[in-house]
């Protein structure tokens, strides 16, 4: 049977459904099986109802976007549906899984749903039937209500589902088995096992219609393991001795927080939970300031809260990370959908010339060795250090070499002195520790600290203007030098930056025309649509951009001096990475123009790829899903 | 040997020390309440035996944010309203460190009165000094939550028709374990109380009447004040939190009829603290989260072991 590059195979139903962690299953089992795998997550704000689905992309090649639509649709309807069978508000709540997936099934798919839970009027209503024909899908009507309740109960739909999927599509089901088996006990494993060796030999009995199957696997060199962004920025932060964290729920931000939290006692760490986000970042800078390694974050609404705090980090000097989890605004907008729209926020937010670093990063590795470094740089030049990232990277799980992290962990406290150089250390003459110094050692900009608790390391941190020992001071002369002591950090993070392995991630052919700018969690979507349009060829390359601040001057001016127009591509209305890119560097307006999403859906490839062509000839784009904006005095 | 010799070192400990070199005159009104506070503070902290390098204080903003500046120890005058969220987590972070969190009453229970809600539920081993003087100060005199219903300034023209908040109720209800009020004009009374505030083992929260002499001239100047462990006509079992209760409403009244209450309201000191309370549950080491940092013993453990369940 002929092989499509890759599956994706979409599982769609109701919250409460066990989508995720069906899908989770799903991905680990393929991911064993010797595939590349990536999923994508789609949920509602609700606790149960409300249409939900999971895509995994499992191929040979790099899998490392959503892909462009999908070929393989396991629906199981909405079994928490409120009115079901009627048409509510929403519509058919019941069938919502079914109908509202198929605009995307690529031709040739196949479509699995649960004639248990739908009947017959349901699926009429909707001419499936007839898009089937249309579109050449093969469409596998099956009973997996009925399956699974002959064994057990009518949850196990999904493995019931998954059974008949490897039948169709040449997966062994040992692969599931597996899974099942470890990660369950008595009656649930027996039950569930059964479901899938009945769903699997019904799947063999059909007649299949259609005449692919999924990819084999051609194994992987080494030990894969399945982890989210979310996991690895977690990961990153307990390697870099954080032991401390405190926070209050916020979607999609909850993520971290819950790793975190369940992991922190392990390491004997300490996670807590607070009253809001105004204290998740003070209670963050307290521990800092007391010499521990913490950190704290949020998503947009929390994030808010979280300024003024920060402001206080800034001045006081105190290392701090937090976390954005940025989900489509303004204000509570769409709390469970991606978007890159707190960009601005992130940057600048709090009173005063913002004096932080921001990261994007893009995908798993990214999150992993990117939060590290904000930690080693927040600890260092004592200064917040922002990792911002989305609801798209949060939920989605990619397969990385076990040996990717296989490092070593560092818990350095980074400027903080010891009592014995504190005592060599300059004190005022009232004893007093010199904590701010106007010209530290070495033409530093950074004056270590002492934590409180340490023999002779007194002094006073404050929200105000500040002299050497910490006390008020309004003196303009004292002014002008902590300024440009704290701002100059900034300087000297963006040369160490510069003189370490990029944060930027570039694509394509170095000598090409034209190029696609982007950050964070698009990064490699648009990588992947370079490699379409130069084998359409076009003639383009591509930057993810991760560090935000300090901005990479050098690299994006040299990038931008190489190709003739550069496309900005990214999750929002206003272009706010363009706009970024135009401050920092002072220039380029006439060369940029912007491809702009902000429905809630990141791109796919094929987004890109017909902005980039839009762009060429400026034209109007063929739908409302996107919006381009041409450079200035276009 | 720790990394904070600091921290319960052994030595005698001078009533001088907590006065810092650098700003040891308070820029603060003549006659105002704040000296009070300042001078019971340097009384008290001798007396428990604690030296300027092993105790932290941090505060918020306004006229009693100046604490820290002219007391010598660790200072952090943090931002309006966020001393406790600060401090409580130095307290987390290193239980040894003697945290002491200050600020006005606009401060502690305006703006930051989530946060002292729930610093006083989860009773964290510091003591919490509220400068009440029932007006913002700093600001030029604007109505406080603990400015009387009628009280008229610049932005309550017409007298404020709000009732004034209770802060010693609030207290009791929110879960402090020791609740005291004092005043700047009963200094050996404020200096008993601090010192028992800070030995206590919780959340110790002291409303301390500061007068403002400056911005709020028609108010009483806490005079004459009747200490109800000392009197005869008050008195109640401070361990009873019923009657503590009911004493608490009645001062809370007398205060704007001219009696001033004060001493100590209620006392628990059965409630364990809240480090206690995480350590009982698994999530609280016994060796101090910041001495870890500074040891160079510790074993540090890496996510590494932690792939296993995503093979």
């Amino acid at each position: 049977m002929p092989e499509p590059e890759d599956l994706i195979w979409r599982i769609a139903g109701g919250s409460g459904d066990g989508i995720d962690s069906t899908s989770q299953n799903f991905a680990k089992a393929l991911m064993r099986s010797g595939l590349n795998v990536f999923t994508h997550r789609h949920y509602p704000s609700r606790i149960r109802g409300g249409h939900t689905y999971v895509e995994v992309r499992a191929g040979n090649g790099p899998v490392n976007s959503r892909g462009d639509g999908y070929n393989f649709l396991l629906t199981l309807g909405d079994s928490f549906a409120r009115n079901p069978g009627e048409d509510a508000y929403y519509g058919n709540e019941e069938a919502k899984p079914l109908t509202e997936n198929l605009d995307d099934l690529n031709e040739g798919g196949i479509v699995i749903y649960d004639e248990g839970l739908l009947d017959e009027e349901d699926v009429e209503a909707i001419n499936l039937e007839e898009r089937a024909e249309e579109n050449g899908w093969h469409v596998y009507p099956v009973d997996l209500r009925g399956i699974a309740r002959e064994h057990g109960r009518d949850v196990m739909r999904n493995t019931a589902g998954v059974g008949f999927t490897a039948a169709l599509m040449d997966i062994d089901p040992a692969y599931f088995e597996e899974i099942i088996s470890n990660g369950m006990s008595g009656e649930m494993k027996e039950a569930n096992l059964k479901v899938l060796e009945d769903a699997y030999e019904l799947g063999q009995e059909v007649e299949h219609t259609h005449d692919w199957s999924a990819p084999t696997g051609d194994g992987h060199d080494e030990e894969q393991v399945l982890l989210s962004g979310s996991d690895a920025i977690s990961y990153g932060a307990i390697d870099e001795g954080c032991r401390f964290i405190s926070g209050y729920p916020m979607t999609p931000w909850t993520d971290v927080f819950t790793i975190m939290s369940q992991n922190l006692p392990k390491f004997d760490g300490v996670s807590e939970q607070v009253e809001d986000e105004i204290a998740a970042a003070a209670l963050a800078i307290g521990a800092s300031h007391a010499g521990v390694k913490a950190m704290s974050g949020s998503s947009g609404g929390g994030f808010a809260l979280m300024s003024e705090p920060l402001g206080l980090a800034e001045m006081t000097e105190t290392p701090l990370v937090l976390v954005e989890a940025m989900r489509a605004g303004p204000s509570t907008g769409m709390p469970t959908k991606p978007e890159q729209g707190d960009l601005e926020h992130i940057l600048y937010t709090s009173q005063g010339d913002s004096t932080r670093v921001v990261f994007a990063p893009a995908n798993v590795e990214e999150c992993y060795t990117q939060t590290r470094k904000a930690f080693e740089l927040a600890y260092e030049y004592q200064i917040p250090a922002i990792v911002a990232y989305d609801q798209k990277l949060q939920g989605e799980l990619r397969n990385v070499p076990e040996s990717f992290f296989d490092e070593e962990p560092n818990a350095d406290p980074g400027s903080v002195l010891t009592e014995e150089e504190i005592a060599e250390a300059a004190h005022h003459a009232s004893d007093k520790f010199k904590r701010f110094l106007h010209e530290p050692e070495d033409g530093s900009n950074v004056s270590p600290r002492s934590v409180p608790g340490q023999e002779g390391g007194r002094f006073l941190a404050t929200g105000n203007e500040h002299n050497e020992v910490g006390h008020i001071s309004e003196d303009p002369e004292n002014r002008v030098i902590q300024m440009d002591r704290r701002m100059g950090k900034l300087d000297d993070i963006r040369e160490e930056l510069d003189a370490e392995e990029s944060h930027q991630t570039y694509h394509g052919p170095e000598d090409a025309d034209y190029g696609i700018i982007t950050w964070g969690s698009q990064q490699d979507t648009v990588f992947e649509a370079v490699d379409h349009l130069n084998e359409a060829g076009h003639s383009v390359k591509a930057v993810g951009v991760s560090d935000l601040m300090p901005f990479p001057e050098a690299e994006m001016t040299e990038f931008l001096d190489s190709v003739e127009h550069a496309v900005v591509a990214e999750m929002n209305a206003s272009g706010q990475l363009r706009g970024h890119i135009q401050k920092e560097l002072g220039k380029y307006g006439d060369k940029m123009s912007s491809l702009l999403k902000y429905n809630g859906n990141p791109f796919e490839p094929r987004d890109i790829v017909e902005g980039f062509e839009t762009s060429l000839d400026t034209g109007e784009l063929p739908h409302t899903r996107m919006k381009y904006v041409p450079a200035a005095g276009d | 040997m720790s990394a904070f010799n600091a921290i319960g070192a052994d030595r005698e400990i001078e009533d001088e020390e907590f006065t810092p070199g650098i700003e040891p005159q308070p820029t603060w009104c003549p006659g105002c309440g704040d000296f009070g506070v300042l001078n019971a503070l340097k009384q008290a902290m001798p007396k428990v035996g604690r030296n300027p390098d092993e105790v932290a204080v941090f505060t918020g903003i306004g006229c009693s944010g100046k604490l820290n500046s002219y007391f010598e120890s660790y200072g952090f005058h943090t931002i309006h309203g966020r001393s406790l969220p600060v401090a409580r987590a130095t307290k987390l972070a290193n239980p040894g460190v003697e945290v002491i969190a200050a600020g006005g009453d606009g401060d502690g229970y305006g703006i930051g009165g989530n946060h002292f809600i729930h610093t006083a539920r989860e009773n964290h081993d510091m003591t919490y000094i509220v400068f009440n003087n029932e007006i913002f100060g700093l600001t030029k005199g604007q109505t406080s939550p603990t400015s009387p219903k009628g009280h008229k300034s610049k932005t309550q023209p017409s007298g404020s028709a709000k009732d004034p908040i209770r802060p010693l109720t609030l207290s009791l209800s929110a879960g402090a374990s020791y609740i005291a009020r004092t005043a700047a004009v009963n200094p050996n009374q404020a200096a008993e109380i601090l010192a028992e505030a800070i030995q206590h083992d919780g959340f110790a929260h002291v409303d301390f009447l500061t007068q403002c002499p400056t911005w709020n001239k028609d108010a009483k100047q806490y005079v004459p004040y009747t200490d109800i462990q000392d009197s005869d006509e008050y008195g109640h079992d401070i361990n009873d939190r019923a009657e503590a209760a009911e004493a608490m409403y009645d001062a809370e009244s007398k205060l704007h009829e001219g009696e001033i209450l004060t001493g100590r309201f209620y006392v628990d000191d059965e409630r364990p603290s809240y480090t206690e309370e995480k350590q009982a549950i698994g999530e609280m080491p016994e060796q101090p989260l910041a001495e870890r940092y500074f040891d160079e013993d510790t074993e540090w453990d890496r996510s590494y072991q932690l792939l296993e369940k995503h093979k």
